[in-house]
């Protein structure tokens, strides 16, 4: 097994990105984003974003914390979804199982009211298959080849480290 | 939290730089960035407030080469430095694989690190988090004040547990580079 905490797999990524697919075009959006709470891009679908999405997505997951712990402040236990109206561009946000966020990219060719129930339906489809990857992490993944566990690897990232950190 | 993508090959994992205000933390982060190669590093995000002080934190994420069809990216973090501002410090732990503790090597800081120092331990705890089980690399920064205590008597203070430890000069980029390198290391063999 992966000594990472977690690992996405090349089917789940399939998976994940079919129901991405799905959603963006049930509500003509332009693109989304998966995102962990430490903020880190799991994957995005749609129209490649032209701002760093690197960037995006860490401050999607300060944004969610930051949220969730207003919503403690209120005595809630968490604000399951978010939204941002922009003038031309809105985003919404929402949990979805095991800590991540799917990210909805859209602008004025679609409603808020559309997108909130599409992405409904999707965060029940992603969290199956996230729940699905989780218990997978568990039990079997033996047949994966693991990066971590091989020490040619870790000598490997070792040179890179001295090489691009060096004064 | 590290996370191995096996459609995208990366593995990402997640170091954050932690110490009292005004230590130094921002600077090495702002160092690393200034003498990178603009390929292997990503933007900048520093959220602070009109004053330059970190108000939740500054993010710089940065790609090594491909090794063996996978690529691996450190995020750096720095968390607020201001004890106001806890409440921002907490969340940017969350998922931490490494942690660089950043020491103001001045005499009157002393209380201040001690402080920064339990509130790191509460602050993990929160998370269900034990220092014992996360990377960690001591940096003693500010080594070129006039009003620096000596290395032994931080080490006394601060490092019981003699964790990895480096002296700096932050602004000057003495041993900004080191401390990164330890750290970085330390959390590719945990994962090992």
């Amino acid at each position: 097994m992966p000594k990472a905490d977690w690992a996405i797999f090349e089917e789940d990524y399939w998976a994940i990105n079919s129901v991405l697919s799905d959603l963006l075009k049930s509500s003509n959006s332009q693109s989304s984003l998966l995102i962990d709470r430490t903020g880190q891009l799991i994957t995005n679908a749609g129209t490649p974003p032209e701002f760093d999405v690197v960037a995006f997505a860490s401050l999607c997951a300060a944004d969610f914390e930051a949220n969730s712990q207003l919503a403690k402040l209120i005595g809630e236990k968490d604000f399951s979804t978010l939204y941002h109206q922009g003038v031309e561009e809105s985003m919404y946000l929402s949990r979805i199982a095991r800590d991540v966020i799917l990210v909805v990219l859209f602008d004025k060719s679609t409603t808020l009211g559309l997108v909130r129930l599409r992405v409904k339906r999707s965060v029940d489809e992603l969290s199956a298959i996230f729940d699905q990857l989780f218990e997978k992490l568990e039990y079997r993944n033996e047949e994966y080849d693991d990066p971590l566990a091989d020490s040619d690897f870790t000598e490997g990232v070792e040179a890179e480290i001295d090489s691009l950190f060096a004064d | 939290m590290s996370l191995i993508n096996y459609s995208s090959r990366e593995i990402n994992c997640k170091i954050v730089y932690y110490g009292p205000g005004l230590g130094g933390k921002t600077t090495n982060i702002q160092y690393v960035y200034d003498k990178l190669n603009p390929d292997t590093k990503g933007k900048l995000v520093s959220l602070a407030t009109e004053m330059d002080r970190t108000l939740f934190f500054d993010f710089l994420p940065l790609e090594l080469g491909t090794v063996k069809g996978f690529k691996t990216r450190f995020h750096l973090y720095t968390v607020p430095g201001q004890v106001y501002y806890n409440a921002s410090r907490k969340l940017i732990l969350r998922g931490v694989d490494g942690l660089v503790f950043v020491a103001d090597s001045d005499e009157h800081r002393i209380d201040a690190n001690l402080e920064c120092l339990y509130n790191l331990h509460d602050n993990l705890a929160e998370h269900k988090l034990d220092l014992k089980d996360i990377p960690l690399v001591m940096q003693w920064n500010k080594r070129d004040m006039p009003s620096a205590l000596p290395v032994a008597e931080m080490e006394a203070e601060l490092n019981p547990e003699s964790h990895n430890s480096y002296e700096a000069i932050a602004i000057k980029g003495d041993g900004v580079f080191d401390t990164l390198k330890a750290v970085s290391k330390m959390v590719l063999h945990k994962l090992n």
